[in-house]
């Protein structure tokens, strides 16, 4: 059992995106020079599809650096209009509010949840990163080192603990670091369906009273839904028969893509937004879902997260240049002041948006139906997609 | 160990103060927090200096491999670690026996090989060894004679090598700052850790390097943003301050 190594300089809880993409960035922005560890009590669970990402422009030239790109363009499909409409089911017609086409780079790249994470995880084995197969059981600080006891009895010591083992990570549990943030009652339902028709690189946004319903476009005439709605609604959709779940779909589609099937089962998730107090902590640094969850409506939750783990690697990396270890104080100090600021600015934008949409608050509709709202707000929120669809996150 | 006929190179009360702050070098939140704050700054410079002299590119990890290097009161050893990553050979010597039990335990839990000793300089200069890097940081300011304390570091140098000193100016700002501020007013510091009139003036310093044999660099300020919390290397000398001086081939 006791083949782990016993001292690297990151020790990485959480074999997810951005776990493994942190493990990547800073093997390759080292040389291999420092030695990482990444621990994950499942670390080939199957991923099933179903679950699809936008990619945004910063975070796919950061898949390009670590060396991943490659595998994913073929499966990853480029979207190059988003329509934004808004409207209730009833309504005849969906009226649109934002239409806007790429100009010289897709807004974003679409892309399967466990695609992304086989070559995340085939990069790593090339490199020989090997997962451990155990969780975080305990953490104990001392000046120079933190050690980590191991569910599976092995210790390893670590100049620093990446937690990005999730939401509910166990390891920021430990180091004490505790998060703080509101429930939706909303339910993310996600899934993937074959359609008839081309969706030509488009993805649409109808902001639903009871929640953004998202499609996007995937490759071979199949598109993700990312549809949340209101924790009752969804129950009641997750308990539906094929046949009557089409017929809602059907509904919330329009009828551009033709006829559509579901390809993958309906799955469910509370929605909630959630940040952690402190993002770093004594030889302890949150990544991704870790260090905060965001409304999914703007898909951008991976994203934070991958831009995280490019943050965390160069300033690792600065730090390491000066002869200091991947823990140093100042080095985290900067990560946090970086990342916590995009965290939470994105959490307060994709939260007001939600707001500003999913209403069905009769004063809040006459509003943007009398033009006040929305369509004052249209210019700032084009301006959101296409800034975050181009990457241009000054955070990192 | 001592030579009873020499002047002595150390101020007793000034290395009983060090002493009695040993067991806190290591926490960035303790007595020594100024100087971890600092520590990026002067690592900075350090590689900079390095860099031109040894000729290495920015991206490099373990540009000090295959260089020996001194680090003179080394206190805990927040240089001789970095420099170790850094991939030099360092010895480390302070003359605070708390100080190098602290860096010796340090540096075993970090994992890091670096041989600390409790000695003066002369000793180890007295043992024949020289070093491609020498690297006495805010020490000049607390030894009681400053040319012959600099001459001793010079010596240490080996031919081709790097001298990098650093230190507290003597001016009414440094007055104000270092000892008013950071000790009394922001508690920075434990009282006392500074005595003002020990503070040195960059033209003293490089006159002393100069007498040595080496050629010194003009000093560079390291000033504090209080904005960021932080240090950057700055024109303004007249507080902190770095000197680099070089030994010919």
């Amino acid at each position: 059992m006791n083949e782990h190594p016993r001292r690297v300089d990151v020790a990485i809880a959480g074999a997810g995106a951005a776990g493994l993409a942190l493990a990547l960035a800073i093997h390759r922005d080292s040389g291999g020079a420092l030695r990482v560890a990444v621990i994950d009590p499942a670390p080939d669970r199957m991923i099933r599809p179903g679950r699809a990402y936008a990619i945004a422009g910063a975070a796919r030239r950061f898949l390009d650096r670590i060396g991943v790109w490659n595998a994913l363009a073929p499966q990853a499909q480029p979207v190059w209009r988003m329509r934004i409409t808004d409207s209730r089911l009833r309504d005849p017609v969906r009226q649109e509010r934002l239409a806007f086409a790429a100009a010289d780079e897709p807004l974003a790249h679409i892309l399967d949840e466990s695609v992304l994470l086989a070559a995340l995880r085939s990069a790593a084995a090339d490199l020989q990163i090997r997962p451990i197969a155990a969780g975080v059981a305990a953490l104990h600080s001392s000046a120079a080192v933190i050690h980590l006891d191991l569910s599976d009895g092995g210790r390893i010591g670590a100049a620093l603990l990446a937690a990005a083992d999730g939401a509910r990570s166990p390891s920021r549990d430990l180091a004490g670091i505790r998060t703080v943030g509101w429930d939706y009652g909303q339910t993310g339902l996600v899934a993937e369906v074959a359609h008839e028709r081309d969706h030509g690189g488009e993805a649409v946004q109808h902001f639903l009273p009871d929640g953004p319903f998202a499609i996007l476009p995937m490759t071979d005439r199949r598109s993700s839904i990312v549809w949340t709605d209101s924790r009752a609604n969804a129950e009641v959709m997750l308990a539906l028969r094929a046949d009557d779940l089409a017929e809602e779909l059907d509904r919330r589609f329009g009828a551009e893509l033709g006829s559509i099937r579901l390809a993958t089962p309906l799955a469910g998730f509370p929605i909630r937004y959630q940040v952690a107090r402190a993002f770093v902590g004594d030889r302890v640094a949150l990544v991704g879902d870790a260090a905060h969850v965001v409304h999914p409506l703007a898909g951008q939750g991976l994203n934070l997260g991958l831009e995280d783990a490019e943050a965390l690697s160069a300033r690792i990396i600065e730090a390491a240049r000066l002869g200091l270890d991947a823990g140093d104080p100042q080095a985290l100090a900067r990560y946090e002041r970086g990342r916590r600021a995009a965290a939470v600015a994105m959490g307060v934008t994709t939260d007001l948006l939600n707001r500003l949409f999913a209403s069905d608050a009769t004063p809040i509709r006459l509003a943007r139906d009398l033009g006040l709202g929305v369509v004052d707000r249209a210019p700032e929120l084009k301006d959101f997609f296409m800034r975050r669809a181009a990457g241009h996150s000054a955070m990192v | 160990m001592q030579n009873p006929s020499r002047k002595p190179a150390l101020d007793e009360a000034e290395v009983a103060k060090f002493d009695r702050l040993a067991a806190d070098w290591w926490n960035p939140k303790g007595s020594m927090a100024p100087l971890h704050k600092l520590n990026p700054t002067r690592l900075a410079f350090i590689r900079a200096q390095a860099a031109a002299r040894f000729g290495f590119g920015e991206t490099a990890l373990r540009p000090l491999a295959g260089r020996r290097a001194l680090d003179i009161g080394c206190g805990a050893g927040l240089l001789s670690e970095p420099m170790a990553r850094l991939g030099a050979t360092v010895v480390g010597i302070d003359p605070a026996p708390a100080n190098i039990e602290a860096a010796k335990r340090h540096a075993a839990e970090a994992g890091l090989a670096i041989d600390y000793r409790r000695e003066e300089l002369a000793d180890t200069l007295a043992a024949g060894d020289r070093f491609d890097l020498v690297l006495a940081s805010e020490v000049v300011e607390h030894v009681p004679d400053v040319p012959s304390f600099t001459a001793e570091c010079c010596r240490a140098v080996a031919p081709g090598g790097l001298l990098v000193m650093s230190t507290l100016n003597r001016t009414l700002k440094s007055f104000a700052l270092a000892i008013v501020g950071a000790e009394y007013v922001l508690r920075w510091l434990p009282r006392g850790t500074h005595d003002w009139e020990k503070f040195v003036t960059p033209r003293e310093l490089a006159e002393a390097i100069r007498a040595g044999g080496l050629e010194s660099s003009e000093p560079t300020g390291m000033v504090y943003d209080p904005l960021r919390d932080s240090w950057r290397l700055s024109g303004d000398a007249s507080v902190n301050y770095l000197i680099s001086a070089t030994r010919e081939d």
